[in-house]
């Protein structure tokens, strides 16, 4: 059974995706053997009436996949009243976290919204996901370039706040070797998902350098193929039990914390 | 760190065989093994012959490519020659140098791969932010392809860009579509099948820069027919080597 961390529903802006419809989605990852995806919406990008993206995103969640889907909505701090999306995605959505796009909604990580947005998130005992690139920057549409996120803050923010739940998504070309071991190497819980992992026998090295516990299976499906994370899985050489850690016994350890016990038992 | 040359080549031996394995892994049969890009003469011919033992090492797994370079255009006639004239290699590339190639200087050098009915890998992208200096795009790689209409090229990366790639070598049936270099976007395989048909289409791992399994996923997951993911992830390529491979006396 495999957890995938990193899942988009709607649609990508600038073409149209095999599994861009809900249904079709889920039953190409039921085919996966993916038991529970986390769900963010492509609509969360570049929409700025975030409120309905979010509702959106659960109405999908719930009408199809029976469970298998869990919302993570999106968030951009540098629209008024963001607060009030938060609480809703906890509160009326029962969402267990968020997902960040701070380059396609114009702030640094440096930017003092952003630390605001995290302690936010720690209070309210979410888990964030923090995606860090969605488009190699040389193919984007000539008129939408959005370079990766600037991820040197991260380290020193992370360690400001204690009890922050992290997962860093797509992060390649956005976080280089050294942040990432500084990143990983403190105490709090940080993740790493393998959608953009490269090299041969990547998410091994990737596990060799920020432990086993701390990497999650995401393939960034429907924008990527999903039987290119699935692949890197088989090419890692690792144990069938590393391998479980990542498809599926990280994913779990870090939902139950949230609250959010219940997502983590129906679907898998 | 320095190492010593004796240590450098350990490690060299070391990372094909890891190398070797990896294929293994993935049940690939054969390996296409050409170099990254060089700009010094000696380098290129001291890479060229460690291809050449990884391919001896290897008979099995590996066919090499030949290196070469416009710059240095009567090297590399004589290094294709030696490599693959009188050499074990079977195709020419990735080229990739300091000069764009539709540039007269690569006439020479395709005409004598046509000699040898030796594909040619050329290096192309077309990147938003605009182009390397020297470096090429596929509408280059069609202009060079016009001009010689008896050889086959392969579009390496297809430009990256593919959406655009694929339409830019559509009307050059010499030029197949190569797939490697870029992220596994999903519907990059079905449209490069839809616009191409399969048997232009070809399965590449730029390994060392990506993975073969983030590569092999763009053609495992498309939505194409099982006969057409043969073609790309094998038929085509032994089917552009058949001549060269035969003319060498290989076995198929």
């Amino acid at each position: 059974m495999i957890v995938d961390t990193n899942v988009s529903l709607s649609r990508w802006p600038f073409r149209r995706l095999v599994a861009d419809e809900p249904a079709e989605l889920v039953a190409r990852l039921r085919k996966q053997n993916v038991g529970q995806a986390w769900a963010g919406s492509f609509d969360g990008i570049l929409h700025k009436d975030i409120a309905s993206v979010n509702t959106r995103l659960v109405k999908h969640c719930r009408t199809f996949g029976q469970g298998m889907l869990v919302p993570f909505g999106s968030i951009n701090p540098k629209l008024p009243d963001w607060q009030e999306d938060v609480r809703r995605c906890q509160e009326e959505h029962h969402m267990p976290g968020i997902r960040l796009h701070p380059n396609y909604h114009g702030y640094t990580l440096n930017d003092p919204v952003f630390a605001e947005l995290l302690k936010l998130a720690v209070t309210r005992r979410m888990i964030v996901q923090l995606v860090l690139s969605m488009e190699d920057v040389r193919t984007q549409h000539p008129l939408m370039r959005v370079p990766p996120v600037d991820a040197a803050p991260l380290a020193d923010l992370f360690k400001n706040q204690p009890g922050l739940w992290l997962v860093v998504l797509n992060w390649t070309p956005g976080l280089r070797s050294g942040q990432l071991q500084t990143l990983s190497s403190s105490t709090g819980h940080v993740y790493f998902d393998i959608s953009t992992v490269e090299g041969v026998g990547g998410v091994a090295r990737l596990v060799e350098q920020v432990s086993l516990e701390r990497v999650l299976f995401g393939s960034n499906y429907p924008l990527f193929y999903f039987e290119s994370a699935l692949l890197k899985m088989q090419e890692s050489g690792l144990t069938e039990t590393q391998k479980n850690a990542l498809f599926e016994e990280n994913a779990r350890l870090l939902l139950a914390p949230t609250g959010r016990e219940g997502y983590a038992h129906k679907s898998l | 760190m320095q190492r010593s040359g004796q240590e450098r080549h350990a490690l060299r031996q070391e990372k094909d065989i890891f190398m070797v394995a990896c294929v293994n892994g993935h049940k690939l049969r054969k390996n296409l093994c050409f170099l990254r890009p060089l700009s010094q003469r000696r380098a290129l011919s001291e890479e060229n012959d460690r291809v050449m033992r990884a391919v001896r090492r290897f008979p099995n797994r590996a066919y090499g490519s030949v290196y070469l370079s416009p710059s240095y255009l009567d090297f590399s006639l004589e290094e294709f020659d030696r490599c693959v004239r009188d050499g074990p290699m079977v195709s020419v590339g990735e080229l990739e140098a300091d000069k764009r190639c539709n540039a007269p200087e690569l006439d020479p050098i395709v005409e004598q791969a046509v000699s040898m009915k030796a594909p040619i890998l050329q290096h192309t992208w077309l990147k938003v932010g605009g182009n390397e200096p020297g470096e090429s795009t596929p509408y280059d790689l069609v202009e060079l392809a016009e001009r010689h209409p008896q050889a086959s090229f392969i579009c390496a990366h297809t430009g990256g860009d593919w959406e655009q790639g694929i339409r830019i070598i559509r009307r050059a049936r010499n030029v197949s579509a190569e797939m490697a270099g870029f992220d596994p976007t999903s519907g990059t395989v079905e449209m490069a099948v839809r616009e191409l048909g399969a048997e232009r289409v070809i399965y590449g791992s730029d390994v060392g820069g990506r993975s073969f399994a983030s590569q092999l996923g763009k053609v495992m997951g498309a939505d194409i027919p099982e006969s057409a993911k043969r073609l790309i992830l094998g038929g085509n390529i032994r089917r552009l080597l058949t001549p060269i491979l035969q003319m060498k006396g290989y076995r198929l």
